[in-house]
């Protein structure tokens, strides 16, 4: 909808990347119930653990998540067709909204990795069933080798995570400032910077391994670079608020709350990437917290901010502001007591990945807990929200909800009409910056369904 | 970007679900097929549903392209497809590749008590050769991996032992200077006549596009017949070639590292060799019922695009699993 296109560029494709992740789900929680339990080596699935120490599900689960895999690689196809080829007349790549580009590229780290992650979960297959020795030594292979293949996939699937929240923050932020993006082109540039980045510092996911000094420093001074186009994107959000009109509705909140915390998590990742002083915290809770402030506080609250931003464009209902609000404020006050205490943990030596804890790290394990229930709560009143807007919201009808927002979806009628747009808007270049009109979409679909998400 | 006039959108299928629940019972099925004392019952039913899914939705497409409803803009939405999932095919490989080259240069070296790149490589050789003396003593540096660590260490009763005989060139056991006299030695070489006719094949798909573009449809049809062909007889000596192995050479899956990658390379180059005949015959058929016109032909011309990958993909086997090997 924000390019003014009918659908994705291939719809049949898109409704099967979708229809195969129920039955990639189904088959991996089958395997709680198998025989010698189910997958029991944590979400890295590091060799040996997951090859000859592995039960049998194991297997279950290689092959989910291939098939997830290949739901994955036909979704982003799809949506790079879409971007590339849908794109209404006149909208050229730098005139779409940043939140496409933040997809563009993720779609295309996606198209990059998985397949990567399949030859990982492959040779393990083979490892377990066939004999083989990739991860093995004995046959002249390395377990080591295992965590290569895997971070070269898991570093740039945290920036998958990642960068559709800069996209929503980078919607939100101007709408409620009532200013253009400051530095829309750096902040392409910026995402394009922080992609091609992904690729090549996956080993500092492994500075405890022993690999040459060569390497370590190598991988230390990569991720470092990561700090300057981050640092240029949350510069051009602090600029494009500097001097606006700013309102505090919900969605603005969690932008602005992503905008610190996020920050936040960004410099403790700084630390992190220092190779030597990465040996102390390794597998602390140090780095528990470091990426809960980047991914709660980056994917979470910035998926939260788009609900609300969206959602009375989705439904055609207006959520309650002042839930939203107490909302906001239980999670980032419960957020900050449950990940905070965290640091302090890791840097007094508390290891991940024990279900136990020495006595001294009781403390702050319980004000970490009380802030994980009262978190969990502001989810359950978000949960809340959400529903009640659907069903019992305060109706809007104008096209534009937000006094401020830009951009295609917001010329449209509230809810969107199925399939928005049956022809491409037009698009006429104004004085500053480019104006749409679209001419109102022909009632002459015969579908009768709920209005589609943009 | 869009053209002007309405956008087409296809009609709702219910294809894509049952797609889904295919690939669903297919993944369930491999699954308990590879465990011991499995069977393939479920995984071949879910194949019997692909095969019939893929058979209808293609057929919709084509039906739907020769009524003139796909839009050259949706056309083009083929073409991103086709280019995008090659990409990730190339990754695929990568990570095959990647394997390779990190256990070849780097850990053979450092379970062999060396360092690996003396230019980046600082770990003392004092440290490596530690390593080496508690780890795999014996075991020295080499490639292809005849002796596995393991056999280093355990002799006989180790479970991973190193092939007899590799499938490297045959003249790196002679000396430069006799390279000429025994050039011979290369005749009964499969890999090289695989590489003949794989490059032979994808210069006969030019060919019959060629032939396609000026709407000449024999040399169309001559050409393309002659590419499935050569498909089909890379795949009989690859065959052949895995029977050597296991007959003759001792090199299975199971003999160590060298074993693994040479397997598992040429192995997922043979399936997709494999799925590109079988592409490429679609197409062949297709023309046969004249399905194709001199403007309009993209399914053939993505089956010929995937062909000149596998053979790219080839190229670089022939260098790092043969000749380099």
């Amino acid at each position: 909808m924000m390019i003014g296109a009918p659908d994705m560029a291939l719809p049949r494709m898109n409704n099967l990347s979708f229809w195969i992740l129920p039955f990639a789900f189904a088959i991996l929680v089958s395997t709680l119930f198998m025989e010698g339990g189910g997958p029991n080596f944590g979400w890295t699935f590091y060799a040996p653990l997951s090859t000859t120490f592995a039960p049998d599900s194991v297997n279950y689960f290689i092959f989910a998540v291939h098939i997830m895999g290949a739901s994955s690689i036909m979704g982003s196809i799809n949506i790079i067709a879409t971007i590339m080829n849908m794109r209404a007349p006149g909208m050229t790549y730098m005139k779409m909204p940043l939140f496409v580009w933040t997809w563009l590229i993720t779609a295309f780290l996606l198209v990059a990795v998985m397949p990567v992650l399949a030859g990982a979960v492959t040779m393990m297959l083979m490892d377990i069933n066939f004999g083989t020795s990739f991860f093995n030594a004995a046959g002249g292979g390395d377990p080591v080798l295992f965590q290569h293949v895997f971070w070269f996939f898991g570093h740039p699937e945290v920036y998958i995570i990642i960068l559709p929240a800069f996209g929503v923050v980078s919607q939100i932020i101007p709408t409620f400032s009532r200013k253009p993006l400051f530095g829309y082109s750096s902040m392409v540039y910026a995402t394009a910077a922080i992609a091609f980045l992904s690729f090549v510092v996956w080993a500092h996911h492994m500075f405890t391994v022993g690999m040459p000094i060569a390497g370590e420093l190598y991988f230390m001074y990569a991720t470092m670079l990561i700090a300057v186009p981050t640092g240029v994107k949350v510069f051009n959000w602090i600029t494009t608020m500097y001097r606006g009109a700013l309102t505090f509705e919900t969605p603005m909140l969690f932008s602005i709350a992503f905008v610190i915390l996020f920050t936040f998590g960004g410099f403790t990742g700084l630390m992190l990437s220092v190779a030597a002083a990465d040996i102390q915290y390794h597998d602390t809770y140090f780095v528990v917290a470091h990426f809960h402030y980047v991914m709660v506080a980056g994917a979470v609250f910035s998926g939260t901010a788009a609900v609300y931003y969206w959602l009375p464009k989705w439904c055609g209902k207006m959520y309650n502001e002042t839930m939203g609000k107490i909302q906001f404020w239980i999670a980032f006050i419960a957020f900050n007591i449950t990940f905070m205490p965290q640091h302090f943990l890791g840097l007094a030596g508390m290891p991940r990945r024990y279900a136990d804890y020495g006595l001294q790290f009781a403390d702050w394990n319980m004000v970490s807990s009380i802030g994980a229930f009262m978190y969990g709560g502001a989810q359950l009143l978000f949960l809340f929200n959400v529903v009640r807007t659907i069903t019992h919201g305060q109706p809007v009808s104008d096209a534009k909800v937000w006094e401020g927002a830009e951009g295609l979806e917001w010329l449209v009628a509230t809810p969107a009409p199925y399939h928005t747009f049956i022809k491409p808007p037009v698009m006429s270049v104004g004085g500053e910056g480019p104006e749409w009109r679209v001419d109102a979409p022909a009632p002459a679909m015969a579908f009768k369904m709920a209005p589609e998400a943009g | 970007m869009s053209s002007e006039g309405n956008y087409y959108v296809p009609e709702q299928s219910k294809l894509p679900i049952f797609c889904a629940t295919a690939m669903g019972l297919m993944a369930f099925g491999a699954a308990s097929w590879v465990i011991e004392g499995g069977d393939a019952k479920i995984f071949l039913v879910g194949l019997a549903l692909m095969t019939v899914v893929m058979y209808k939705w293609w057929s919709l497409v084509i039906d739907e392209n020769m009524q003139g409803l796909v839009s050259p803009q949706l056309k083009h939405s083929y073409v991103l497809g086709m280019l995008w999932f090659i990409f990730s095919e190339v990754m695929f490989f990568a990570a095959f590749f990647g394997a390779l080259f990190y256990v070849r240069v780097l850990v053979n070296a450092w379970i062999g008590g060396e360092a690996a790149v003396a230019l980046f490589d600082s770990t003392p050789t004092a440290a490596a050769a530690a390593n080496n003396e508690i780890l795999w003593p014996g075991y020295e540096r080499q490639w292809p991996v005849m002796q596995t660590p393991d056999q280093a260490v355990n002799g006989d009763s180790a479970m991973f032992k190193g092939p007899d005989r590799s499938m490297s060139l045959p003249l790196w056991e002679y000396p430069v200077s006799q390279w000429l006299s025994k050039l011979y030695t290369l005749l009964p070489w499969l890999p090289l006549w695989n590489t003949v006719i794989l490059l032979t094949s994808s210069f006969t798909v030019h060919l019959a596009h060629t032939g396609l573009k000026e709407g000449k449809r024999d040399v169309f049809l001559r050409y393309l017949g002659i590419t499935v062909m050569l498909g089909f007889l890379f795949l009989c000596l690859q065959v052949a070639e895995y029977y050597e192995a296991y007959a003759h050479y001792g090199l299975t899956l199971k003999s160590g590292i060298y074993g693994t990658t040479f397997f598992m390379l040429t192995g997922f180059h043979g399936a997709h060799v494999t799925l590109g005949t079988a592409m490429l015959l679609i197409q062949f058929i297709r023309g046969l019922k004249g399905q194709f016109s001199s403007d309009d032909h993209f399914g053939f011309e993505a089956a010929s695009w995937y062909w000149h990958f596998v053979d790219v993909v080839w190229l670089g086997l022939f260098l790092v699993v043969y000749i380099f090997g």
